[in-house]
């Protein structure tokens, strides 16, 4: 059965192929029936084959179909590699994806192009599946740009409005900036290394690279190039709050669950590389550090209610990178997972809000919709709870690992801790400022509106609710993977530390509910104050990252290729003809038939010629 | 025997088409696709056939003027096989995209298309240098025919500008040709235009040099690369369908392959000294191309620029000279070879639906004409490098292979994959999303693809997905060519040091 890993990608593509291949000709029921039907069938297999291999006790398993392409000694392979990494990624994948396509499958249901939707969703997940199980590195580079071209489309998918079409293309270009810098790294580590086989390529670099030595560096950075593009972190961060553009089932599996996450997985995957480079991976710690706090501040300030949840991600994902920075692996795997219980439940939720609402995106368009809207309130309290790492839910649990991993290092370790903690504390003010100015206080607006939710609908916020509760207590099963990264001892953190990292995010959810709900201080107020709307002004924009690209890189972009629409090349050679033109002219005008000027043009050129002499 | 053969249908194909006009003017199309279709037929024989161990399948040399030692000397190893199966198999495709296209002198038209498929089958095959310039030449002039006479508004100024870019670069490659047989006379006291002979012609590094300029610059101008590729998108813009498909898809090609045979091979020391300058022409391709691509409003021309810009990939890899980049480049030749026909055919149909090329009147096709634009989708896709298709092998193996040339120019040219997205995502925004708005234009005629259209474009995105996930069968093909010729040069490494 183990063998038969293969038809876990296999499965979503034989879905996107009867859809393309059909072009939309199919009745919606069956088209939802494949969509979601061929990732259940993937899950099936997936959670088959993670009972088996985690009951087999092997370490990990190669599955090798064919070999892609041979050139000399280049012959990366059709190969997929299963460990407990993949296990866990395998599941999370198919689990949740086949949960939001179920979703989907209502949520979409009045859509035109349902069936090229699903198309695109089981090409995704195809890509995915790829991704996480491949064996070498070019393999995985084809999920990673299949997953950017699904993403890409998605983001798109309403095509008819240009500015849907512009968050696509910001979230392929951005995307693709950090791909080309994983690709060059891809040909450092083949130069360097001869192999892209990841184990093989991990093995190599350990016996063949000191620790700290320049080429580990240069490929750990190139590495982390691909990684904060799909992951949004910073520098490459801009795309993904206007990715939200697509329907939100999209934001929910691709910009929340899974395809962000890649990036994560890719750390977690290559992690020797970044051992070897200690000087880059504490980079990645404070690049998740940043990123976690610029977006968390950003978080507090939209209106929009998946742009609050886009930029949560983007400060989720920080501490995930902030994990792997300390060198908590499986922490931040583990983050990684409940992040995607709560993200994906708090994100179709919204999307149970907006379908209700009639495409109302703005939180403060809403209120008091607790009793109007019963199944996405109970969502959005649990997954808020989760996201806001209250005790004992999911969150908690992984959280808590990352934060404890940073405090335990040596050297900055207190820093990237107390700004962890500082997030906790804004993750509890955005999260609950959400929760609390849409489902409680006044009602406003929408008053007639009822809650569609289907049963396709209900089921996967239900059972993600559960699993954002009690996902924390789940144990993947990655020892094995990175065993000899880790250290393994026991916490020696003070009771103190421990309090505060419980009490911070109730805080936060305290200063939420005096704004929001007792409205005891009072945003207008705060607001008064010019300071407040110039940062208020700056956040909100994402910290003018967008404002900057545009300076620094796209105006510069278009305005250099207007101005050389022509191509200056082409005007030399346009030169060139002009230039014989005119000789042409010149000469042939000295051809008047005047025998009287051919006279004076001999006599003058024997006169030029005796001159020359003379003088020569 | 055979390569003959293949030729002469072609030759015979052109005339016998030409003839059956005065029958009916629906005739020679039909001529013309049974013509091509035979051939790539007879074709199949080279495919499976095994090679000795020089690689050469079948050779035939035959005297032709011993007075001055030109011979008429055919061979096809892998490489060249790869390529005739290209050319022919585009050859079907340039036939049907003219089948509704050109109705108008019909029978010259398919005189002109078989004669240039005859000359690159020539181009391909020749071992003798003199026999190459013949054919060289052959594949030159009936393509100007097609652009000046079936071309669009300002088609002789095109076509003028093919013909002397050509022309003029020609005449220098001619000028090296006769150069090298004379030093072959000196060395050897007896002239020769034969490959094999003039690879054992040795110079003095500075005359090596000034010939290998020769062959580099005609080359370089048929590939194109910058600065010789302005007469490109005039050419593509101006020539009918069919014949962007053939200059697109083959003649380009025809370039790299002079590259790949004969401007390294017969002067690997120029070459060695030379490939900075060219790798940095390269690099100048793909990144000034992409941009100047991107600034464009007429498709036709933007594809074209695109296509100077993957082109620089096939020269960055064939001066790396090693075997990932040799073998990157002959994947990029074939994959750019459909990816940019299938383009150039999506274009054309366009201009033929709503008789406009300006990007600025389109706009919301998709829901309008949707396969046309999955397939536009597609192909679009596969130019910008997406793995699994054809056009990532090749540029991908092609980097890798730079890679170990030299560090700078691979990262500058991978700068290339991004533009690449760019200029790819704009068109796609450009035509097929969007609102529609037809106040532009006369939407009579937007129809979707037909069952004939879809037939050809189903067969090319067979061929890019083949390349992409199973590129073995190609490269198996070429790799004994490709490791002779690496071999024969005495793996000249152009290391530059990899180290970092």
């Amino acid at each position: 059965m183990q063998d038969l890993i293969w038809l876990l990608p296999t499965y979503p593509l034989l879905g996107f192929l009867s859809l393309v291949l059909t072009s939309g000709n199919l009745p919606k029921k069956v088209v939802g029936a494949i969509g979601a039907g061929s990732i259940g069938l993937s899950f099936l297999t997936a959670a088959v084959i993670a009972y088996q291999f985690l009951g087999s006790g092997e370490t990990h398993l190669v599955v090798e179909m064919w070999t892609w392409m041979a050139v000399g000694n280049f012959t990366p392979g059709f190969s997929f590699y299963l460990d407990g990494l993949a296990v866990v990624m395998m599941l999370i994948i198919t689990g949740v994806g086949f949960l939001i396509h179920l979703y989907s499958a209502g949520f979409m249901l009045d859509d035109p192009s349902y069936s090229r939707f699903f198309a695109y969703m089981n090409l995704f997940v195809a890509s995915m599946l790829v991704l996480v199980l491949a064996d070498n590195l070019l393999l995985l580079y084809l999920g990673w740009e299949g997953v950017g071209l699904c993403s890409y489309l998605l983001i798109g998918f309403w095509y008819e409005k240009p500015e849907n079409g512009y968050a696509a293309r910001k979230a392929f270009i951005t995307t693709r900036v950090g791909d080309t810098s994983m690709a060059i790294g891809l040909f450092l580590l083949f130069a360097e290394l001869g192999t892209l086989n990841i184990q093989e390529m991990l093995h190599a670099a350990e016996t063949q690279w000191a620790v700290g030595s320049g080429l580990a560096v240069a490929a750990s950075l190139l590495l982390l190039g691909g990684a904060v593009g799909k992951s949004a972190q910073l520098p490459l961060q801009t795309w993904l709050p206007d990715a939200m553009a697509g329907p939100t089932p999209i934001s929910a599996l691709i910009h929340a669950a899974t395809m962000v996450t890649a990036g994560v997985y890719l750390v977690a995957r290559t992690h020797v590389l970044f051992e070897l480079a200690p000087n880059v991976q504490l980079l990645l710690a404070w690049i998740g550090l940043i990123t976690l706090l610029m977006a968390g501040f950003t978080a507090m300030t939209q209106h929009d209610i998946k742009r609050i949840l886009a930029y949560s991600t983007i400060s989720q994902i920080g501490y995930m990178f902030l994990g792997l920075g300390v060198g908590a692996w499986s922490a931040s795997v583990f983050h990684l997972m409940t992040h995607a219980f709560f993200k994906a439940l708090l994100f179709l939720a919204a999307g149970t809000v907006i379908h209700s609402l009639h495409h109302e995106h703005s939180i403060f368009k809403m209120g008091g919709k607790r009793k109007q809207l019963p199944i996405a309130f109970a969502s959005f309290m649990i997954g808020s709870l989760a996201l806001a790492a209250f005790p004992f839910t999911s969150g908690y649990f992984s959280k808590d690992e990352i934060l404890i991993a940073a405090l335990e290092m040596e050297g900055p370790g207190m820093i990237l801790w107390l700004g962890g903690v500082l997030g906790a504390f804004l993750t509890g003010i955005y999260s609950f400022r959400l929760v609390f100015v849409v489902f409680f206080g006044e009602s406003k607006g929408h008053h007639e509106e009822k809650e569609v939710a289907g049963l396709s609908m209900a089921t996967p916020l239900i059972i993600l609710m559960v699993f954002a509760l009690f996902g924390g207590w789940i144990q993947i099963p990655v020892d094995a993977v990175f065993s000899h990264g880790e250290v393994h001892e026991e916490h020696h953190i003070s009771n103190l530390m421990h309090a505060i990292m419980i009490v911070v995010p109730l805080l936060g959810i305290g200063v939420s509910y005096l704004f929001f709900m007792s409205k005891t201080f009072s945003v207008e107020k705060l607001m008064a104050n010019p300071l407040a709307t110039r940062l208020h002004g700056f956040w909100f924009s994402g910290w003018g990252m967008d404002a900057l690209y545009s300076f620094l890189f796209v105006r510069p972009f278009v305005f250099l290729a207007q101005v050389n629409k022509n191509d200056l090349i082409d005007a030399v050679y346009a030169l060139l003809v002009e230039i014989t033109r005119v000789a042409h002219v010149m000469i042939a005008r000295t051809q008047t038939g005047q025998l009287r000027w051919y006279a004076l043009s001999i006599g003058g050129g024997v006169v030029l010629l005796i001159t020359l002499g003379v003088v020569l | 025997m055979i390569l003959v053969v293949l030729i002469s249908i072609l030759f015979l194909g052109g005339v016998l088409a030409w003839l059956s006009e005065g029958l009916d003017s629906k005739f020679p199309r039909v001529v013309a696709l049974a013509a091509v279709v035979i051939d790539l037929l007879v074709m199949m024989v080279l495919v499976g056939a095994d090679a000795e161990g020089s690689g050469w399948i079948v050779q035939l040399n035959a005297q032709w003027i011993p007075r001055f030692g030109i011979s008429f000397h055919l061979a096809a190893d892998g490489l060249s096989v790869l390529m005739m199966l290209l050319t022919a198999f585009l050859g079907i495709i340039a036939v049907g995209s003219a089948w509704d296209e050109i109705t108008e002198r019909t029978g010259f038209f398919y005189f002109n298309l078989l004669w240039t498929l005859a000359g690159v089958i020539g181009v391909f095959t020749a071992l003798d240098l003199f026999l190459f310039f013949f054919f060289w030449e052959v594949m030159l002039i009936p393509m100007y025919f097609i652009i000046a006479i079936w071309g669009h508004e300002n088609k002789n100024y095109a076509a003028m500008k093919f013909f002397i870019f050509t022309q003029v670069t020609g005449m220098l490659m001619l000028i090296s040709i006769l150069a090298l047989a004379y030093f072959h006379y000196i060395q050897f006291g007896w002239f020769s235009f034969d490959y094999f002979d003039l690879l054992k012609v040795s110079t003095s590094s500075a005359i090596e040099m000034w010939i290998m300029l020769g062959f580099f610059i005609a080359f370089s101008t048929k590939l194109p690369s910058f600065p010789f590729h302005s007469w490109l998108p005039d050419a593509h813009s101006q020539a009918p369908t069919a014949g962007s498909v053939l200059l697109a898809g083959v003649l380009l090609k025809t370039g790299a392959y002079g590259l790949i045979r004969f401007a390294v091979p017969l002067f690997p020391e120029a070459s060695m000294q030379f490939a900075p300058f060219a790798m940095t022409l390269a690099v100048i391709s793909i990144l000034y191309c992409a941009k100047v691509a991107f600034a464009q409003t007429d498709i036709k021309r933007l594809i074209a620029y695109t296509s100077v810009s993957h082109m620089g990939f096939v020269m960055l890899g064939i001066y790396a000279w090693n075997e990932q980049a040799l073998q990157g480049a002959v994947m990029t030749m074939l994959a750019h070879g459909l990816s940019a026909a299938a383009l150039f055919m999506l274009a054309g149909g366009l201009q033929h639906r709503i008789h406009t090329r300006d990007m600025d009147h389109m706009g919301g096709f998709w829901p309008k004409v949707p396969r046309l634009s999955f397939v536009a989708l597609f192909f679009s896709i596969a130019a910008l490098g997406m793995p699994g298709l054809g056009n990532f092998v090749g540029e991908f193996l092609a980097l890798l292979g730079a890679f170990q040339a030299s560090i700078g120019l691979t990262v500058a040219a991978a700068f290339g994959l991004i533009f690449a997205s760019v200029y790819s995502l704009w068109v796609i925004q450009k035509v097929f999303h969007g609102v529609y708005r037809n106040s532009d234009f006369d939407d009579t005629h937007l129809h979707d693809l037909t069952r004939r259209e879809m037939f050809y474009f189903g067969a090319m995105m067979i061929g890019l997905i083949w390349m992409g996930m199973y590129p073995q069968s190609f490269l198996d093909m070429s790799s004994t060519t490709l490791t002779n010729l690496l071999n024969e040069t005495g793996q000249l490494l152009f290391a530059q040091g990899s180290e970092l």
